[in-house]
């Protein structure tokens, strides 16, 4: 399949008092033509710096290496001048807060006609006909109405759907959308994927989504990257990574998402926290710290990917070796519940 | 039967001045058994949290009546509602913001003792609070730190213990796990799980998240602008809704696989212009002319299963089926 943009051995790091703590490590991703792939992690992970770097939005005190591949492009060695061929017109992005993503000053109709009239040429009436367009097509009524308002006068699914508006009019080849539903409701935000999907299907524009819904994820996108500590840990086929997890934290993870299922079982949660940008080494596994299958070597080599019916694994274990040491995780669970004393002070407060 | 401990009967709450108002809750009427988890569900501006702030007296309701343990709290004044305090809490959603920055965990911990245990002694407190940092899973050690200096786990793990160190009863948890990550999320829900057992709580846990609340509920109550429209067990909630926006609600969750996502129309009608008839005609997919005029009661389809619909039994029929509307889609 053909592909989009192609990211290899790509890092991030910070760079504050001379030293460089990297944030994102050695990270290498592919999204074809026309697919919905979504890129997992928790907060501090480095997913959407990673986005963010896709876009050239990086902050200014991120050095970068490795390779950007777009289109035969090389992202990473662009100019700011040049970003401006790709940068909404080609690459676009959908935030997680519309609101603070547009202009509250601005009518809404004249802030998508912006993003046109940068990138074609077109007269400003041909331009305006295809926002009009475009707002009809992301579902909203009433369109001229719309292009006068203010975004203030919108609901949020209403906001979001000009931000869509805004991303596809110039017809892009790649739409990164950082989790576009989590300042949204609940039926509003299946609207919301709803239509990125569609817009996915009728223009064939390739979709980057960060998220962390998993049940989103499993209902849209193809293929799934997982990340941890600035290392991707995991990816594949949607089904087989979600549906049935090998590496430890994906296990974790996946476990310890709530639901009626698990009614009456103490939830799995991964010992310990994400380690801090500055507390994070460069060598060993960035799991092995809160793995239950962790050993001696994990602690001093980074491991290195292998391929599992179809899907990449960045584990020194085999998937044997870790479906036979998941006994160990509840145990972990067991020892987290044992920590605090069954029975406390709290009673005799009330005698007192 | 269980035994009632917190009953609402007909609570209204109206915001806004003459010109206009906001019905933020319209003639809600449910029970709280002791001992279980109460999972209240709905969108944001659909009245949960308003709910939650008056069971902790936190707003007055403008009619109706609330009870806890027998007693009306409605009519309290603040000072009579004070010898209560101690037994109704809260859990905010924002540990971030429910924790003063210039106190260290210590003395934030006091703080409800000195107020409700005037007679304990400096030690009796000191014993007290290094007690229930324990019991949350914390230790000594953070009596003497800030709460800046804790992770937002942590920080929760500290409000749930400044909700527990005065011994309540009930315990109001407004979205207390929305601003965590998942695997910290995880460790939050079985801390108040384990608590519950060893404390014998009630809970109110309003939420959005449909997992987390399916998870932790016994009974859930969905609430659409205002109103309760459905309330039941959990599972007959999360597996077996008839009301059509639960539907909508439950069909978009994680686990389900296989269930058809069914995808309203339109946006939330603002609170302050609700329609008219069934609050939810709006956004239904099995509208009918009865439903513009007339509001749906919330009536009783089977012992403890409530619904506010004119058609609850519609959708076993296979007409106009929600599966059907989702495939337009």
């Amino acid at each position: 399949m053909e592909s989009v943009c192609k990211v290899t051995d790509f890092s991030l790091g910070f760079v504050q008092d001379k030293k460089v703590y990297p944030a994102v490590n050695h990270v290498d991703f592919e999204i074809h033509a026309g697919e919905m792939v979504a890129l997992i992690g928790e907060s501090g992970c480095g997913k959407s710096v990673t986005a963010l770097s896709l876009i050239g939005l990086q902050p200014e005190t991120a050095v970068l290496s490795g390779s950007m591949n777009f289109g035969g492009e090389e992202l990473l060695a662009l100019k700011e001048a040049q970003w401006q061929d790709y940068r909404g017109n080609r690459i676009s992005m959908i935030f997680q807060e519309p609101m603070t993503a547009l202009n509250p000053l601005i009518k809404v109709g004249k802030q998508v006609l912006e993003n046109v009239m940068l990138h074609q040429k077109v007269t400003k009436e041909e331009g305006r006909q295809q926002v009009l367009g475009i707002l009809r097509q992301v579902g909203l009524p009433d369109v001229e109405q719309i292009y006068q308002s203010y975004p203030h006068q919108l609901s949020g699914g209403q906001r979001q759907r000009i931000m869509i508006a805004m991303a596809f009019v110039n017809n892009p080849d790649l739409l990164i959308a950082d989790e576009p539903t989590t300042a949204l409701d609940v039926t509003i935000q299946a609207q919301i994927m709803d239509l990125i999907k569609k817009m996915n299907r009728e223009r064939g524009t390739a979709v980057l989504l960060i998220s962390h819904d998993l049940g989103v994820i499993r209902h849209l996108c193809s293929r799934v990257y997982i990340m941890y500590a600035g290392h991707i840990v995991e990816s594949g086929e949607v089904e087989h990574v979600l549906g049935n997890p090998v590496h430890p934290y994906t296990r974790g993870l996946v476990a310890s998402i709530p639901s009626s299922r698990k009614k009456g079982e103490a939830l799995y949660s991964i010992p310990g926290v994400v380690p801090p940008l500055y507390q994070r080494k460069t060598e060993g596994c960035p799991f092995c710290n809160r793995c239950f299958a962790a050993g001696k070597l994990c602690e001093r080599i980074t491991p290195a990917a292998y391929v599992h019916e179809g899907r990449r694994i960045f584990c020194h274990l085999t998937p044997e070796e870790i479906a036979a040491l998941s006994v160990r995780m509840k145990a972990d669970q067991e020892e987290n519940e044992g920590k605090s004393p069954k029975t406390g002070g709290v009673q005799e407060c009330r005698k007192g | 039967m269980p035994e009632r401990l917190i009953t609402l009967e007909n609570v209204t709450k109206i915001y806004g001045g003459r010109k206009r108002t906001v019905k933020a809750v319209d003639h809600v009427t449910f029970d709280i058994y002791r001992g279980e988890t109460l999972g209240l569900v709905g969108e944001s501006g659909c009245g949960k949290s308003t709910t939650g702030n008056m069971l902790v007296h936190l707003l007055n309701a403008d009619s109706g009546t609330i009870r806890f343990d027998g007693q009306e709290i409605t009519a309290m004044s603040e000072r009579e509602f004070k010898k209560l305090r101690s037994d109704i809490q809260m859990i905010f959603q924002d540990p971030y913001a429910s924790l003063n920055p210039q106190k260290k965990i210590g003395w934030l911990l006091e703080e409800p003792l000195l107020i409700h245990h005037k007679e304990m002694s400096k030690e009796d407190r000191s014993r007290k609070v290094d007690e229930i940092l324990r019991v949350v899973g914390l230790d000594e050690s953070y009596r003497d730190r800030y709460p800046r200096q804790l992770s937002g786990g942590q920080r929760q793990r500290v409000c749930i213990a400044l909700a527990l160190i005065v011994n309540p009863a009930f315990v109001v948890a407004d979205e207390p796990v929305s601003a965590l990550d998942v695997s910290v999320q995880a460790q939050i829900l079985n801390l108040m799980k384990k608590l519950q057992r060893d404390y014998h709580l009630t809970y109110l846990f309003i939420s959005h998240d449909l997992g987390v609340v399916s998870y932790m509920a016994d009974r859930i109550a969905v609430m659409y602008l205002g109103n309760i429209v459905e309330m039941g067990t959990e599972e007959q909630i999360s597996r077996h809704a008839r009301h059509p926006y639960t539907q909508a609600l439950f069909s978009a969750s994680a686990d389900e696989e296989g269930r058809e996502r069914i995808i309203l129309d339109g946006d939330v009608p603002s609170p302050s212009n609700p329609p008219s008839g069934c609050p939810f005609h709006t956004r239904c997919f099995r509208c009918r002319e009865k439903c513009l005029d007339q509001k749906p009661e919330l009536c009783e389809m089977e012992p403890g299963w409530k619904i506010a619909c004119h058609y609850p039994h519609e959708w076993e029929e296979g007409e106009d089926s929600p599966q059907r509307k989702a495939v337009e889609v």
